[in-house]
């Protein structure tokens, strides 16, 4: 009885042309729709979710009840509520014969399911069925759902269907086609590498819109492989140029310009192919030039595609001609009042000044402007083109410029980001020593923990090294400033675990250097960092190795060590640390306060840390002791290889280790320690138990067992004499370069990034005269407060900038008479007034009041569907034909474009076919041009639309009335 | 893939469709995303950019009323189209709802979602005919 209720009511509402959906759907709707908050939403929600919960599974729900609540649960779905119970019930509705069940369950399924999903599998074999659909809305629903929803397992099971379609009579599924490959391109481009021709014949298709939706994948393939479609460069040349000449039909035009959007994608393979490329890119030169010509600053959308038009110049081989108009059609950018259009001049400059640095300075003050301007997008956007046109001569201004910047952001995404660019120009231009250090301090302090550990690593080489100059006394002098500088810097509360790292190296290394600090100054400068309140074991490893070589530093000068109680304090707590690291260090102070000095002095050199040190491997100091050994009775050693039984063994495991790597199980038992060939410690060698389970004779163990218990005197006494070298080793090892001192494998890489830094900076450095550097160094004080000097010290002198300007205005003039040439362009020639024009082109808001004609249209879409449906579709004939001749000349769809007069009007066979084909179109898109016309299909429609929603309680009065303002009010 | 997501959010922060293009997210990911997007287009005075970067891409917005449309978009992408290409996106159903106002898009979900559709695939532009993109919508609406 209720159901028959709803249907009555459905039907009563349908019948109206209204909204066509249930009570419960509308209350839904309402109720979400005049929530206040997102906890009342919630509440919503989750009472939906239960009641759809019980009702959906309940037998025989009529198609369209489940329809809504399909359409419920994607509600739930998109206002994050957990909806699977449902997914199934959207999986069963794709079965539906009827449309619009069919394509909305597809939509939700789309939109609930990832495509590892399980229920995928149970929608492949409905989508194989509906490619082979009679009716070509359902093919295209299907399509659609293809490029959603099917994975690299599953693409071989619709892709013939997907393939054959590409072939079929209406366009809309060719277009649909084409991306469902596409889609197959992007997910596993092995399984369609056979088909990518097909793309080079769609984009011949007699129907712009699928030579359109062609440009899309072709973009893909080109930006992966662009040498393979080299050839295409004149197509897609002339396809642009009839584009640009509004031979597409007109509903492709967008606020009176043709085909925008296909414009942009053209440019954008253009830009593509035409990079390094003299050739291809001399095709383009002219259509480049005609766009640069017909374009038009009044509309967004006119700049959209002379900001593209612009990167494509900036990316083809450069024509000076076309440089001159992208670096105008920039300047108007700039000029612009928009902040979208700043933000698109800033970004286009930024490709201009690749090819000529020198387009900047005409800029200078706008760009400051935009540096300078509360807009964060903007001001991201110009320390992008900072970064782009750093040179030694500016890199002070504007390394210092970002970190001001930096440590007023909170985002750390984009923190890293500029910090990382920050330091990458430091160490590319650094004028100087102290100011590369104070750099990186300020880059430390404010975004260390965000930094790569690499660039803390390259700060203390070049502490330790200096830039690779002679002099020794500069040396010492930058260090000794870095240890002032860092003393100070102690003093703050809070400081990253890296940036403290660094503070407890240089403190240890050359804390006590210059003898202007003492020991014990230092030392308990040391164990305060260790109670900081972010200190790590990382850095209290680091502290304690610092104090370990302050001490040892004493002890071979021959001063006594006092300890101090917190230092004594801090190796009593490190040595009963859970990190064994920790405690190893502690152990090792200790048993180094107890070294004489000669020791100390070998173990601990003296601000060695830039000294390689040579390991041994083969441990020849050993020699005349192992010849003691042996001759006193003991065994030699035998490497592991040579070992009777172990060579086969261990290649056994090896083959069965990699057989088993392939399955998930492993039968074997793991897999024994490896006696390294200095193997000492016996009670590793008594693997009884594992002995059953891996083949391994026996008897290896007891050789091995007894050949260790006979070593252990051997290695007792060696370790007693080298000890401590064996364990600083294994510590070095453990932590690479920044310990006392480096390894050879580290340094090695230490080495090669030092001559690439001192290449650059000797490079800087010859380039850039001192004095002159100094000069700028001298007026970056004043700098912050004027934007001229700002702007001098940014762009190199300011002298031609006046001049700059002079030309650009009367170059300005001359682009506007160019424009105003065209056919019915109304332009006006001074420059000002373009430029008041391009102003009032942003708004947010489209605003109707406009006396231009915008494309808002009346347009009865009824109208539009004549002839569309029905057994026989008029232009399918037509089309038909124009596509099987397509097929055979691939360079039709020029051809046909060709054909057509500039006027548009037909005069070959083919141009009068399009003609037709469009011209219902062309009839049904007259542009109104008095906003006041009310806009829409059907005004009364609106009205009655008005009607239902007060009848259902949603009223312009209620609680939300926002829900009833015009969109494009 | 140009096109990260679509998004239409009301001055509440309320959802009011959503259609997400490079990956499928979970229901947590998504409410985290959207509600940080939000926040950030929220924020943002009508004089600046319309375009916010986030994390490594960038988000095209612009506001009709009281419903913002959010795209988001990759590096590589012209700001001005996607700006453009909302504002086809509210024209097309303008023409097709007439004086379309957020209770349309509440009311006829699965319609915009259907244009959005028929507008983009894969992450990329493929049609802009606003004939092109309704003729389905109303074909099915008198089918049914």
């Amino acid at each position: 009885m209720e159901q028959l209720k709803t249907i009555g009511r459905e039907l009563a509402i349908g019948s109206h042309g209204g909204w066509g959906q249930s009570k419960e759907f509308l209350d839904l709707v309402k109720s979400i729709g005049e929530a206040r908050s997102k906890a009342e939403e919630d509440r919503i929600i989750l009472r939906e979710v239960e009641s759809l919960r019980r009702r959906i599974a309940e037998p025989d729900v009529p198609r369209r009840k489940m329809k809504d609540y399909i359409i419920r649960l994607v509600y739930a779905e998109m206002l994050g509520h957990d909806a699977s119970f449902g997914y199934i019930h959207a999986v069963k509705m794709t079965h539906h014969d009827a449309l619009p069940l069919k394509r909305t369950g597809y939509l939700a399924v789309t939109l609930f399911l990832s495509e590892d999903h399980d229920l995928i599998i149970l929608i492949v074999n409905t989508i194989q069925k509906d490619l082979r659909s009679d009716n070509y809305l359902v093919v295209c629903a299907a399509l659609a759902a293809v490029c959603k929803l099917i994975n690299e397992e599953t693409i071989p099971a619709v892709l013939p269907q997907v393939v054959d379609l590409l072939a079929h009579p209406k366009e809309a599924v060719r277009k649909k086609a084409v991306m469902a490959l596409h889609r197959f391109y992007q997910r596993s481009p092995a399984s369609v590498s056979h088909l990518v021709s097909n793309f080079r014949k769609r984009l011949c298709d007699s129907d712009p819109g699928v030579m359109g939706a062609t440009l899309c994948p072709l973009f893909d393939l080109i930006s992966a492989d662009g040498n393979s479609y080299k050839d295409l460069v004149i197509s897609f040349v002339g396809i642009l140029k009839q584009v640009a000449e509004r031979r597409l039909p007109k509903t492709y035009d967008y606020h009176q310009m043709a085909a925008p959007f296909i414009q942009i994608k053209l440019l954008k393979i253009l830009a593509l192919l035409g990079s390094g490329d003299k050739q291809a890119s001399g095709h383009m030169y002219n259509v480049l030039g005609d766009i640069f010509r017909k374009s038009e600053q009044s509309s967004n959308i006119g700049n959209a595609v002379l900001y593209e038009t612009i990167c494509c110049v900036s990316s083809i081989y450069p024509n000076a001609k076309l440089l001159e108009a992208a670096a105008e059609a920039t300047s108007k950018f700039l000029k612009s009042d928009s902040h979208n259009l700043k933000y698109m001049g800033v970004d286009a400059l930024g490709r201009l000044i690749r090819i000529n640095p020198d387009t900047a300075e005409e800029h200078q003050l706008a760009v400051i402007d935009c540096l300078e301007d509360p807009d964060d997008t903007l001001k991201r956007k110009t320390f992008e083109l900072l970064y782009k046109m750093t040179k030694s001569t500016n890199v002070e201004v504007i390394v210092n410029r970002m970190i001001e910047y930096m440590i007023n952001i909170s985002d750390n995404h984009y923190k890293t980001e500029i910090a990382s660019r920050c330091v990458e120009l430091a160490e590319q231009f650094a004028p100087t020593n102290e100011w590369f250090i104070q750099t990186m301090n300020k880059v430390f302090e404010h975004a260390g923990d965000l930094v790569n550990v690499r660039v803390a690593h390259n700060l203390m080489r070049l502490i330790a090294e200096g830039f690779g100059e002679d002099d020794e006394g500069a040396e010492s002098q930058l260090r000794s400033s870095a240890v002032d500088s860092y003393l100070r810097i102690l003093r703050e509360p809070k400081l990253p675990s890296l940036f403290l790292q660094v503070i407890c190296w240089v403190l240890g290394e050359y804390g006590t250097a210059d003898g202007k600090y003492s020991a014990a100054y230092i030392i308990g400068k040391l164990c305060d960092v260790t109670e900081a309140l972010l200190c790590d074991d990382t850095v209290k490893a680091y502290a304690i190795s610092a104090i370990m070589k302050i001490c040892a530093f004493e002890i071979a000068e021959g001063r006594k060590v006092e300890m101090l109680p917190e230092c004594q304090s801090l190796i009593d707590e490190l040595s009963t640390s859970h990190s064994t690291d920790l405690q190893q260090r502690a152990y090792e102070l200790q048993a180094f306060l107890c070294l004489e000095s000669q020791a100390v002095e070998r173990v601990m050199p003296l601000d060695a840390s830039c000294e390689d040190i040579e390991i041994d491997k083969n441990l020849t100091f050993l020699k005349d002791f192992v010849q003691q050994s042996i001759e006193n009775g003991a065994r030699p050693y035998i490497p592991e290889s040579e070992r009777s039984g172990m060579s086969n063994v261990s290649n056994f495991k090896s083959q069965y280790q990699h057989e088993a790597s392939s399955h998930m199980l492993r039968f074997e038992a793991y897999e024994l320690p490896r006696p390294s060939p200095a193997h000492v410690i016996p009670q590793v060698s008594v693997p009884t138990p594992i002995a059953d389970l891996v083949p391994v004779p026996e008897t290896t163990y007891n050789s091995k067992t007894s050949q260790a218990s006979k070593l252990p005197s051997v290695t007792d006494a060696s370790s007693a004499a080298h000890g401590l070298k064996l364990h600083l080793d294994g510590v070095q090892r453990r932590w690479g370069r920044p310990t006392y001192s480096s390894s050879s494998g580290p340094s090695s890489t230490t080495s090669t990034e030092k001559t690439t830094n001192g290449v650059t900076h000797i490079d800087g450095v010859s380039s850039q005269p001192r004095d002159k550097l100094n000069e700028s160094r001298r007026q970056q004080p004043e700098v912050s407060a004027e934007k001229q000097k700002l702007a001098a010290s940014l762009f190199g002198g300011s002298a031609g900038k006046t001049e700059k300007k002079a030309t650009s205005t009367q170059r300005a003039p001359k682009g506007n008479t160019r424009n105003a040439e065209r056919p019915g362009a109304t332009r006006s020639v001074s420059p000002e007034t373009s430029k008041e024009k391009a102003a009032p082109s942003v708004p947010d808001l489209l605003d109707l009041g406009e006396p231009n004609p915008t494309s808002t249209t009346i347009v009865d879409p009824f109208k539009q569907l004549e002839g569309l449906v029905g057994p026989t579709p008029v232009p399918s004939p037509l089309d038909n034909s124009v596509k099987t001749s397509g097929l055979e000349t691939p360079d039709l769809m020029a051809a046909v474009y060709t054909d057509l007069p500039p006027s548009g009007s037909s005069s070959g066979s083919l141009g009068s076919t399009i003609g037709d084909m469009y011209s219902a179109d062309k009839t049904s898109n007259t542009a109104t041009s008095a906003p006041s016309i009310k806009k829409g299909p059907f005004p009364q429609d609106s009205l009655r639309k008005d009607a239902r929603a007060r009848q259902v309680g949603v009223t312009p009065t209620g609680n939300n009335p926002n829900l009833f303002k015009d969109l494009l009010g | 893939m140009g096109i990260r997501f679509v998004l239409l959010v009301n001055k509440q922060g309320q959802t009011r469709l959503a259609q997400y293009y490079a990956e499928h997210l979970t229901l947590d990911e998504r409410r985290a995303l959207e509600g940080e997007i939000v926040r950030k287009c929220l924020a943002r005075t009508e004089q600046q950019c319309s375009f916010v970067e986030h994390r490594n891409y960038k988000i095209v917005y612009r506001r009709y009323a009281s419903l913002f449309f959010l795209v988001g978009v990759d590096n590589d992408e012209n700001e001005l189209a996607i700006l453009e290409f909302i504002h086809l996106f509210v024209e097309t159903m303008d023409r097709h709802f007439g004086n379309v106002c957020e209770l349309d898009i509440m009311f006829h979900l699965e319609k915009a979602h259907f244009m959005l559709e028929e507008m983009v695939m894969n992450g990329c532009i493929v049609e802009t005919s606003k004939s092109n993109i309704l003729t389905p919508i109303q074909l099915m609406d008198k089918a049914s």
